[in-house]
């Protein structure tokens, strides 16, 4: 896949360009390794963007507002984050209400926060903000350790095995001892922290927050993720592959952009044909690579 | 264990009854003129013609919804194709003028296109249909708006705009369409077979096949017809502004749409389904957020309570989290 879009490259291989793509999708990056946890579980997590949007607002208000250092503000909404994470895994855990409507109620709730926090854009002057956001790399570094990480846990950790066996079948896996709510709580607090680490990444990126930042990403992540291989139902898909798809993702749209002919709603149009095709060539390789197994 | 109170019983819909009186409760006791209705211009008025009114789309996807999710799967297309349904709408209305039957054909006939479309997508290339509708949701957006070329299009066809601003025995049109639309579906589901087999598709697809029921055909239907219901919705939704706006209509509808579903009483996974439910879970909807404009509160707040009702009201539903209480109890 990653074959096929560099094929459309033609004066776009520049390291340059290069830097640019992980860093303008650095946010969605972090963000898509902790969906990539839930989605591989069988789950699915609709609160990211809102958490995005949520966070990046509290950081900018915690700081211009209640003049907090970056570090208390950042560190605070990490912690916010990774606990309406934890709440929506328990309620799914424990309660076993379906991922879609809990995650579903955690973006209102998140988008509403945020919204009610302040509903125009704050913007953070500071001078630490200036100097990481002048750091070129340190966005697209933070990005790349963050997949690492992930890769780590998804295949040396035992969690990260367990996250596989409940995807694969969750009967199976409770029926080998795996502890499956305790396991599902973490995926959720997982991502609750990835995606608010995202919206860290956000405030920096735009040197200030924003209520409605963020809108629709929890579905660019899906699609990243699903690009990437990962099969929505679980149990099957790689880190690697999401990092694939986000990077896919980016340059459809910086292919777009350099284009410069299509107009915006032209990208929508065409972001949603290539969705089609990737996700029809997945099935045929899927398809290919069965008929293959049985022969 | 004796059995406690349990509405279930009455139907799945009763929790969402339950929480609509609660609601219409709380705004009898603290808004005095909220059930008031007068009669203006020959029409009514009042808060609760406002909530049935306003809420005629959510409803309308709702119902469409309803089948999607009875057979397991989702459509998080409709409110593109609602935007998309009002643009041709305006476009036809405004650049030629042909009569209104012409006109619904048309907008009816590409809604049921598009839902046809993604039932191709999930029935035929058996793709995950959150994936699939997807894939329109997103390009949707851009075909509305490249049809309307960006602009925002209004336009003064009476006979058009009768559909979301006209008035019938006194009562919006739009609530008499909801229930036209009601009573079809439910003739629809209940008096054929296709009802049962919608929910023996959503239960056990392979054991349907089984059976010999044509899962395929079934989904086929039940995008296409969910497709039809948000054209409907576009075309009130549309026609009550008297203006096309390629960007906000039906914006964030699907996800409303998806919730009165679930408060009306259908599991997300598929099998029974509850039309009744769907109407009185938008209803809920459109009530919480009508009481809260009502009490002044800013918009913002809207959000929050309707994730903490969905919450609730899921929770409620959940037999695990009854157990709890039940347990407690004993305990005690």
């Amino acid at each position: 896949m990653i074959l096929a879009a560099s094929l459309k490259f033609k004066g776009f291989f520049s390291p340059d360009v290069f830097i640019n793509l992980l860093r303008d999708n650095a946010f969605l990056g972090v963000a898509t390794v902790g969906m990539t946890f839930v989605i591989l579980t069988g789950g699915i997590d609709l609160s990211v963007g809102g958490m995005i949007g949520f966070t990046s607002i509290l950081i900018a208000s915690l700081m211009t507002k209640h003049h907090l250092h970056p570090v208390v503000a950042i560190g605070i909404a990490l912690a916010i984050g990774s606990g309406l994470g934890t709440s929506m895994g328990y309620v799914i855990s424990v309660f076993e209400l379906p991922p879609f409507l809990v995650t579903l109620a955690g973006m209102f709730l998140t988008r509403g926060l945020a919204l009610i926090i302040s509903p125009e854009t704050l913007s953070i002057d500071h001078p630490w903000y200036e100097k990481i956001s002048g750091i070129k790399l340190a966005l697209p570094s933070v990005f790349l350790i963050v997949i690492a990480i992930g890769l780590y846990i998804a295949h040396f950790r035992p969690f990260g095995r367990a996250v596989y066996a409940i995807g694969g079948s969750e009967n199976s896996a409770s029926l080998m001892g795996l502890q499956v709510g305790r396991t599902k709580l973490r995926v959720y607090a997982l991502s609750g922290f990835c995606s608010a680490l995202a919206g860290v990444l956000y405030t920096f990126y735009m040197s200030s927050g924003d209520a409605n930042a963020a809108r629709g990403l929890e579905l660019d992540a899906i699609a990243a993720v699903v690009i990437g291989g990962t099969l929505l139902s679980g149990g099957v898909g790689t880190l690697v592959g999401t990092l694939f798809g986000v990077l896919i993702l980016g340059v459809i749209q910086t292919a777009i952009t350099f284009q410069g002919t299509l107009s915006s709603w032209w990208t929508k149009i065409v972001i949603g044909f290539l969705l089609l095709v990737f996700i029809l060539l997945q099935k045929a390789f899927l398809l290919r690579s069965r008929r293959d197994h049985r022969a | 264990m004796r059995a406690r109170f349990d509405p279930s019983r009455l139907g799945r819909w009763s929790w969402a009854l339950i929480s609509l009186v609660l609601i219409l409760l709380f705004d009898l006791i603290f808004t005095p003129k909220f059930f008031s209705v007068e009669l203006r211009d020959g029409h009514y008025f009042g808060s609760l013609i406002d909530i049935l009114n306003r809420g005629a789309p959510v409803m309308l996807i709702a119902l469409g919804m309803t089948l999607v999710i009875a057979t397991g799967g989702v459509d998080l297309s409709v409110g593109a194709t609602m935007a998309i349904v009002g643009s041709i709408a305006a476009q036809v209305v405004t650049k030629s003028h042909p009569s209104v039957v012409v006109v619904l054909l048309v907008c009816l006939g590409i809604a049921l296109l598009l839902g046809t479309w993604n039932g191709i997508l999930v029935a035929v290339f058996k793709i995950q249909p959150i994936v699939a509708t997807l894939i329109l949701m997103v390009s949707g957006r851009g075909i509305a708006q490249l049809i309307t070329d960006g602009q925002i299009i209004s336009f003064g066809d009476k006979a058009l705009s009768f559909i979301g601003s006209g008035y019938l025995f006194r009562v919006p049109f739009s609530i008499t369409l909801v229930l036209v639309m009601l009573g079809l579906t439910a003739l629809l589901t209940r008096r054929t077979a296709i009802g049962l087999f919608i929910e023996s598709v959503g239960d056990n697809a392979t054991a349907s096949r089984y059976a010999g029921i044509d899962v395929r055909t079934v989904q086929l239907f039940v995008y296409a017809f969910c497709g039809f219901c948000a054209g409907v919705a576009g075309l009130v939704a549309t026609t009550n502004m008297r203006a096309a706006d390629a960007n906000n209509t039906g914006l964030n509808l699907e996800l409303d749409a998806i919730l009165a579903v679930v408060i009306g009483g259908t599991l997300l996974t598929g099998g029974r389904f509850q039309l009744v439910g769907s109407i009185l879970g938008a209803l809920v909807i459109q009530a919480l957020t009508t009481t809260i404009l009502t009490k002044g509160v800013p918009i913002e707040y809207t959000l929050v309570v309707k994730a903490l009702t969905v919450l609730a009201v899921c929770l409620l539903q959940s037999a695990k989290f009854r157990g709890k209480f039940r347990f407690k109890a004993r305990v005690a």
